[in-house]
């Protein structure tokens, strides 16, 4: 495999069991993500986008095919070490935030560093210094309660980024947020988190943003129909 | 992890004090109850105890415990006194005769007879008088309680305060008249009656005839007795019932667990004060582990392991299951101390914090485990969903 693809889907199948109705979410996906790329998934709801970053992300399993990402594959893992790949490698940004509300901004950004075993106020250090880049170095003290919608995706980025994972799955990051702060926040995560050596991966159904995209795949029940590099192509 | 699991315990404030105040309730009922159980278990043989001094009691054998008085023939005390090992044997008179007030009112007593020459078996603690003085004529010890309370004169005015009975005054026994001489502490009795003492002669005045008198035979040994060896001898050489102490103090206390409702009153009240508090605690822990599913989610799929989790769910179950035992266990504590002088009976031995203590972790234990359940089963993805 070359060194400069982060993640290598080779049909990917994923079926869900609802109560005797069988469901494909993914039926055969083939695609690869290279280094220092932004790649979009879009599609309708339900098309299996958050299916194959879950994927990808090593937080689900597969029915069969192969998912490499930077090499490894997940599913041949033990539970242990495929938890130790995620939280080292990996870096999370969710639709809804998913901060810890009753954390600070510094201590939700420290978390994954955390898990890593860094100390605690090592951590949090580090963590007021990333939230210094993504432009919140006054709110570190802040509860999320206390932060705006946009703000708030900010300092779920900078949890992100604060372990220096080499992939970044976002999962609708801009959905919540109204056009002009999504498109800063789209700014943000290609001028801070986007480089050589990390690859990022979007889920979105937002058209607004797709031109921040180096990439596209747009999915539909469960197959990627095309890969395209700009947005006339869809 | 341990201060994220105490951020995300203490920043849901309802919830938190709900599950505590959950545990403080199991906790204090816990040890409440118990604590007053105990302290009506102790003063049922507060009679035995009181008069701590004899190694042996001799009584008829069917007595089953120390207010069931079956009385004996007075000669049954030279018959002791002529056991092999008994050092010295005395009479003791026990029973429940009407006080007639200075109002006119009847007032039941326990009255207690001592053996005329030794007093032996008189009260632990004199607060006024001397035992002495009940030699002097129709001379009677009564206990504070009883002189403050059941035998106190009436108030001579209405609604005013009744005046205690002090040294000097008198009341009447079974239409014999009787001189207080003293004033003596004593321990509650299970039933709360006043209690007298005086000679054992003057006592057998005061009871209404009967062929038979004599209540106890207290029985000193010889140094370097087997008590049980003696009391065995008295036994076979008798045919009376002889016990230790100790002994007499379990008989009675066995029979008010067998014969009486009070276990079980109380055990329901524990019983119940367990569920309630497993219930509230349980399910506000578990409320609370669900709402924050979707964080334990997040920790996941970050790369948490279920024994971080776990830790963390448990760190949080010790932390209230502590705060709430304290709580619970300062509460009793503090309701025994207001109650320290008044009738109720309470007693708070280390016992209880024990038996509290495993009640209550066994709470946490079934609330975090149903919690630790739902987060080792959590899959991951659950964060991708809006």
């Amino acid at each position: 495999m070359s060194a400069e693809i982060a993640v290598d889907c080779r049909a990917v199948k994923k079926v869900y069991d609802t109560g005797g109705d069988k469901v494909v979410a993914l039926g055969g996906i083939d695609l690869q993500i290279r280094l220092g790329e932004l790649m979009m998934l879009v599609g309708p709801s339900g098309c299996g986008k958050t299916t194959l970053i879950s994927v990808i992300a090593g937080i689900l399993n597969q029915d069969s095919g192969l998912c490499e990402v930077f090499g490894h594959d997940l599913l041949k893992m033990h539970n242990g070490e495929k938890l130790k790949f995620r939280s080292a490698n990996i870096g999370f940004v969710f639709q809804a935030y998913n901060l810890l509300p009753a954390l600070t901004a510094a201590e939700n950004v420290s978390i994954p560093l955390i898990l890593n075993g860094v100390k605690r106020k090592e951590a949090e250090k580090r963590g007021a210094e990333v939230l210094e880049q993504v432009g919140l170095g006054a709110r570190i003290k802040a509860l999320p309660s206390e932060l705006s919608g946009g703000q708030q995706q900010r300092v779920a980025i900078a949890r992100a980024l604060v372990h220096n994972p080499r992939l970044i799955v976002c999962d609708e990051p801009t959905s919540a947020l109204d056009h002009e702060t999504g498109h800063h926040v789209m700014e943000l995560l290609k001028e801070v988190a986007l480089h050589k050596d990390r690859a990022l991966v979007i889920v979105t159904h937002d058209a607004r943003i797709f031109s921040f995209a180096d990439r596209m795949a747009k999915m539909d029940d469960g197959h990627i129909e095309k890969v395209v590099s700009s947005m006339s192509e869809l | 992890m341990n201060h994220i699991a105490l951020k995300m315990l203490m920043g849901d404030r309802g919830k938190y004090l709900g599950i505590i105040m959950g545990l403080t309730f199991a906790s204090l009922i816990m040890t409440q109850q118990p604590a007053i159980f105990v302290g009506i278990l102790s003063r049922m043989p507060s009679f035995i105890v009181d008069l701590g001094y004899p190694d042996i009691w001799v009584m008829d054998k069917n007595v089953q415990f120390v207010d069931d008085v079956k009385p004996m023939q007075d000669t049954e005390l030279y018959r002791v006194r002529g056991v092999t090992g008994v050092m010295w044997a005395m009479p003791i008179y026990k029973g429940m005769l009407k006080a007639r007030l200075a109002n006119g009112m009847f007032q039941t007593c326990n009255v207690i007879g001592l053996d005329d020459t030794t007093l032996v078996g008189g009260p632990p603690e004199m607060l006024a008088g001397k035992l002495e003085d009940l030699r002097r004529s129709d001379g009677v010890i009564i206990d504070i309680d009883g002189a403050n309370s059941k035998l106190a004169n009436p108030a001579k005015t209405k609604g005013g305060k009744p005046t205690p009975l002090k040294i000097g005054d008198t009341l009447e026994l079974n239409d014999k008249r009787a001189i207080v001489v003293g004033i003596a502490k004593t321990t509650k009795t299970f039933q709360s009656q006043p209690v007298i003492y005086t000679t054992y002669s003057r006592a057998m005045r005061f009871a209404p005839k009967e062929r038979k008198m004599l209540t106890f035979v207290v029985v000193k040994a010889k140094p370097g007795q087997d008590l049980k060896l003696l009391t065995k001898r008295i036994k076979d050489s008798t045919g009376l019932a002889a016990y230790t102490q100790q002994e007499f103090i379990e008989l009675t206390v066995m029979y008010f667990l067998k014969n009486t409702g009070i276990p079980i009153n109380f055990g329901v009240s524990v019983l119940f004060g367990f569920i309630v508090g497993a219930a509230i605690a349980g399910q506000t822990f578990y409320n609370f582990t669900l709402e924050n599913l979707r964080q334990f989610g997040v920790l996941k799929a970050m790369g948490a392991t279920n024994g971080a989790l776990l830790r963390m769910i448990l760190l949080q179950a010790v932390l209230v299951g502590s705060i709430g035992y304290g709580m619970g266990v300062g509460l009793t504590a503090l309701f025994g101390y207001s109650m320290r002088n008044t009738v109720l009976a309470f007693k708070f031995p280390w016992q209880l914090l024990v038996f509290s203590g495993v009640g209550i972790t066994l709470i946490c234990m079934f609330a975090a485990l149903l919690s630790i359940i739902k987060v080792i089963r959590l899959e991951p993805a659950i964060v991708f969903k809006g």
